[in-house]
């Protein structure tokens, strides 16, 4: 489905992306787990154009969509949520899920995408008319990730969904991931939790200084040495 | 108590016309993050189309006050694409010299002779001024005319940031710009949208101010402009209400120094008054000091 050749990315003079690859197949959940600066949001952003690959090709459903606008490639399928939520805070909550379905034509359909997400996530129902930026923490990453599916993407790309959450909302968030992925999304992750990604991917690739260094799948990843140590904390 | 009554009402005339001009400011800063520096000299050729339109052309005052903000908004967005486009994401101060750039070349190319040329021109009034007398208030058609369609224009305004699909993109990208693209927005679009929307108000803010203080030149630009973006400030730049409160504020205080105290003090005041506000409330009087979550 996405498809990642040989990107390189520089920010000025600075490598960020050494020709990274990978891709992910229609219905998985992949992972990129790193450290930090480790180029994984810096790969998300190239998908998405907000940065621009000095080399390499990404494809998405057979098309390749390098060097097409931002707002072009929203409209192909693909829905990023990004890091630190970016939820718009002098928005109620409302208005915020309308903005994800910004470029969606079909009036009545939005509607039952409305539904959809606030059965999905009561709390955003609750506070539908509350300013966003009256939300806790938690709750703005459930309002991001409605607004990301509101635009009802074929592929979802998270950026650190997990960041400055309480233990138990990262597994509440990391269940509601698994559930949008069964009913057939699929989900491109970024997340230095790597303990929570691996275990709801199915696949992943790990990131070190701008270069794929280990992929597989994500059970025997769990069980590798390296990954372990370096990851996983043992 | 009339003739206090009386200063009001001019004070309210001129920071209704201040009003339409830091509106451009203000959106213009929400969006880009920029002082537009060549907004009060957009104001001046608003001022300048809209007499010509009415005085040579032949047009109705209404159609040439049209006429004037229709070009306005293509001269915004085209004075965007050339001079602040390249810039965006240069260090701001870049951005805002070549915003000073444009300023005086708008205002040094319409003083040349085969252009509006440098001399002070004395507008013909496209419609003779007509006075009432209310419980002793004098009040002017001009006067009803400003109010009508500064406040039809607000109304307009709100609607289309609260109200339209292009609202909420504007208030998105001015929110983020990374953020609204990953939502699909068109950020140029949506950015020389409202350069068009910012300079068509300082246009007809131009056209009603010709048409209030019949004198124009192409320099004529430089006060209001300044004033209408202490204004901004004052209120609370960024913020679309802030602006109206700031532009008000700023027409009571300079009708009022003119009246009560000295007319040469008035400016000083004026822009005293920013110092001051600044120094205690430097986000403005509407500005909230941002909290970020993390």
């Amino acid at each position: 489905m996405l498809e990642v050749k040989n990107i390189e990315v520089y920010y000025g003079l600075i490598k960020a992306l050494h020709g990274v690859s990978f891709e992910v197949k229609q219905g998985e959940i992949v992972t990129l787990i790193g450290a930090n600066g480790a180029g994984k949001s810096t790969s998300l952003r190239t998908i998405s154009a907000l940065i621009k690959p000095k080399a390499g090709t990404i494809t998405f459903q057979g098309q390749d969509i390098t060097g097409m606008a931002p707002h072009k490639i929203v409209t192909q399928g693909l829905s990023h949520v990004p890091e630190g939520r970016k939820v718009i805070g002098d928005m109620t909550v409302l208005e915020n899920l309308r903005m994800g379905a910004y470029t969606r034509r079909d009036k009545g359909e939005i509607a039952a995408s409305l539904d959809e997400v606030f059965s999905r996530f009561p709390r955003l129902k609750e506070r539908a008319n509350q300013f966003a930026g009256t939300l806790s923490g938690g709750e703005q990453q459930m309002l991001a990730i409605g607004r990301g599916i509101m635009s009802r993407p074929k592929l979802l790309l998270l950026d650190e969904p997990s960041m400055g959450l309480s233990p138990k909302l990262v597994e509440e968030i990391f269940s509601i991931i698994s559930t949008i992925n069964s009913q057939g999304t699929t989900i491109l992750l970024v997340e230095q939790n790597a303990f929570m990604a691996l275990q709801v991917a199915h696949r992943a690739y790990v990131l070190e200084a701008g270069r794929v260094v280990l992929s597989g799948d994500a059970k025997e990843l769990q069980a590798d040495e390296k990954v372990r140590s370096a990851y996983l904390g043992e | 108590m009339e003739f206090f009554l009386e200063q009001v009402i001019n004070g309210l005339q001129l920071g209704l016309v201040y009003a339409l001009i830091a509106l451009g400011y203000t959106m213009v800063y929400g969006i880009v993050k920029l002082i537009n520096f060549a907004h009060g000299d957009v104001f001046m050729v608003g001022a300048f189309l809209g007499y010509f339109g009415f005085t040579y052309w032949g047009l109705p005052w209404p159609v040439a006050i049209i006429m004037s903000m229709v070009f306005c908004a293509i001269l915004g967005v085209v004075i965007e694409r050339i001079a602040y486009r390249p810039l965006r994401y240069a260090p701001r101060m870049i951005a805002l010299i070549s915003a000073i750039g444009v300023s005086f070349f708008l205002e040094y190319f319409c003083s040349l002779r085969f252009v509006f040329g440098a001399n002070y021109r004395v507008v013909q009034r496209p419609l003779s001024e007509v006075s009432w007398q209310i419980g002793g208030i004098t009040i002017t058609n001009i006067q009803v005319l400003i109010l009508v369609a500064v406040v039809a224009m607000l109304i307009f305004l709100q609607w289309i940031v609260h109200r339209t699909k292009m609202g909420a993109a504007m208030r998105t990208v001015s929110f983020d710009h990374d953020a609204a693209r990953l939502m699909g927005v068109n950020v140029d679009r949506t950015i020389s949208f409202t350069f068009a929307l910012g300079s068509a108000m300082a246009a007809m803010g131009g056209v009603l101010y010709a048409i209030a203080y019949p004198q124009i030149q192409p320099f004529m630009g430089i006060m209001p402009g300044l004033k209408a973006f202490t204004a901004a400030v004052l209120g609370g730049i960024g913020l679309i209400p802030g602006a109206v409160l700031g532009a008000l504020i700023m027409g009571q205080v300079e009708t009022m120094t003119a009246a009560f105290i000295s007319s040469q003090l008035r400016d000083a005041i004026a822009f005293g008054i920013l110092i001051v506000v600044l120094l205690f409330r430097p986000t403005g009087i509407l500005g909230r000091t941002e909290t970020e979550k993390v």
